[in-house]
């Protein structure tokens, strides 16, 4: 088994986890609060890669962090090796492709919550930001873990994104996905199961905690 | 004592504009109005969780919105007690900690002496530790205004908070209110649509339609006596009727009117106008009584004769349509209906005491 797939995996994928949870919550609070007529603009970017195949992402976003483009030459100038072909890239790519899965569930949770508890808690003198985390943040706990679980398990998964603007390295850019599709391409069926069982364990395992911890879809409401 | 004084132009929609000139005062004021008048607008306004295009908005000295020099306090420093039509106390929280919610300037140690003195003003110390879903209806309209008053508001909004419990209940609820207040003398504005509520509650009514104020001052002045057919409707006098004025009796400070388009006479008490000029008279559907023979020997000046057109029952009420030559709407007991036995189609006498009888323009 390609233990140093799965490793550089589960790095990448907590890492885009906890970047898109800090840059999902403001995101989905805007979406959710802003009454500006071109909301639905952003909602439409931000909801892209739910229907861009992976390698058009990939492909843009090679293009972007390439070494003749500007954000390309930046890095390179900051840190002395380009963004291609790196972690650092992928980890870029990962947020773009996972935004969607991060943002929706929490601003789904946010737009539940009742305003006029948001008011209220305005109204008993807090400010916006004591407002998010006593009152709208506890009430969406559930969109706000969705999110983070769906991004992780959507960055452990993905292929094509990685394939187009990470490559194949081992140790830097080889995920698990792609690990699985090498050992598949040199008809070693036998690990290539192994890892994708390890994969299908571990996904249902995460999902099946946090929708316990989370859901009660069967109970019924008191009143 | 401070005065809340608000003068508010806001749009609400396109052909709908408020537009109101209030001064409350220290102690109850009822804001009543039926649904859309812009009763809900009014308070949000004031509490600065939506800006009036125009106008100005003070708590004695203290401006919170002046459209003029750009004065728009945000309603975190407005220090405006707000209860909510469905409460928004906060579920996830137990009513200690909803209370403590607006405190969180103070040390706790005097956080939770303020908490305990409006919890024993409002009888809620054995709840301190529930949650909202575990309190009954009135339980909870007692959280939500400790949690309100709790943080000392210059002025206490209530939007429709007690619609939902039964009077006695109800009056509870304000009697520890109005304990609570005595001391302070806050200016309390309440929302309602219910005139029942107005004349249980409140010392002084303000009365909304379409945006407007309709009336102002004591409420057996204001919805007693109305003075506006719309206000008349607004209070209950379902039989708004054009007529005509006959004759005057100035010893009796009554006079005799002719319903328009009929010969049925209304002795009605006197108000201004001149024989043969026109007149609205507004009767409430409850006031009149309902004979099934020919009433003889009693005091009241209008026995008029008809026959039952209508009879539906909503709820403890059963609404009939009385055709005299002008149609009448009475309201009945279940109780009565039944063992006068009216159906549709019997002859009827409708009485109908002078004083039952209100000029309105």
């Amino acid at each position: 088994m390609d233990w140093q797939a799965i490793g550089l995996s589960v790095r990448l994928a907590t890492l885009v986890c906890a970047i898109l949870l800090i840059l999902g919550l403001p995101i989905a609070y805007w979406l959710t609060f802003s009454r500006r007529r071109w909301t639905f603009l952003v909602e439409s970017v931000v909801a892209l890669p739910l229907v861009l195949p992976p390698t058009v992402l990939g492909f843009y976003v090679l293009m972007a962090i390439g070494a003749r483009s500007p954000v390309g030459r930046a890095w390179e100038h900051w840190t002395g090796h380009g963004l291609a072909f790196t972690f650092e890239g992928l980890v870029l790519a990962s947020i773009l492709y996972s935004l969607p899965f991060a943002v929706q569930p929490i601003a789904a949770a946010f737009s539940q919550v009742d305003v006029s508890l948001l008011e209220a808690s305005a109204l008993l003198g807090s400010s916006r930001w004591r407002t998010f985390t006593r009152v709208l943040a506890p009430l969406s706990l559930q969109g706000i873990i969705t999110g983070a679980v769906l991004s992780f398990a959507h960055t452990l998964g993905e292929f094509g994104v990685v394939l187009m603007v990470g490559g194949n390295l081992p140790g830097v850019t080889r995920t698990v996905s792609i690990a699985i599709y090498d050992q598949v391409q040199g008809f070693d069926y036998a690990a290539a199961n192994a890892t994708a069982l390890l994969l299908l364990v571990f996904s249902f395992a995460v999902l099946s905690v946090v929708y316990g911890l989370t859901r009660k879809p069967w109970s019924v409401t008191r009143s | 004592m401070t005065t809340l004084r608000a003068v508010i132009r806001a749009r609400v929609s396109a052909d709908f504009l408020l537009d109101v000139d209030l001064a409350v005062e220290p102690g109850i004021t009822m804001l009543f109005g039926a649904s859309g008048s812009g009763k809900t607008t009014v308070l949000r306004c004031l509490a600065g969780l939506r800006t009036p295009e125009s106008g100005r908005i003070t708590i004695g000295d203290r401006v919170l919105f002046a459209a003029d020099t750009g004065v728009d306090v945000p309603p975190q420093q407005r220090n405006v007690g707000y209860v909510f039509q469905q409460l928004a106390l906060f579920p996830h929280l137990t009513v200690e900690q909803n209370i403590h919610y607006g405190l969180s300037a103070l040390d706790q140690d005097t956080r939770r002496a303020r908490s305990r003195e409006i919890a024993a003003s409002f009888r809620i110390e054995p709840l301190l530790q529930r949650r909202p879903d575990q309190l009954s209806g009135g339980e909870r309209q007692r959280a939500a205004l400790a949690r309100s008053l709790v943080t000392n508001p210059q002025v206490l909004l209530l939007d429709e908070p007690l619609s939902a419990l039964d009077h006695a209940s109800q009056s509870r609820i304000i009697e520890d209110l109005r304990n609570w207040n005595a001391a302070r003398g806050i200016p309390i504005l309440y929302v309602t649509h219910s005139h029942r509520e107005v004349f249980a509650l409140g010392a002084r009514v303000i009365v909304l339609e379409r945006g407007t104020v309709l009336a102002d001052g004591l409420p057996e002045h204001v919805l007693e006596a109305p003075e506006q057919e719309s206000l008349a409707r607004l209070t209950g006098h379902e039989n708004v009727l054009d007529a005509v004025v006959e004759s005057i009796r100035p010893d009796a400070a009554t006079m005799q009117c002719r319903l328009s388009r009929s010969d049925v006479e209304l002795e009605v008490p006197r108000a201004k106008g001149e024989p043969g000029s026109s007149v609205r008279i507004a009767i409430r559907a409850g006031d009149i009584l309902l004979a099934t023979e020919p009433p003889r020997g009693i005091s009241a000046r209008n026995v008029i004769a008809g026959t039952i057109g209508a009879l539906r029952r909503e709820g403890a009420t059963v609404i009939l349509q009385v055709d005299t030559g002008v149609p009448f709407e009475v309201h009945v007991t279940p109780g009565a209906s039944e063992s006068l036995g009216l159906a549709v189609g019997r002859p009827v006498w409708l009485v109908i005491k002078t004083h039952s009888c209100r000029t309105v323009v």
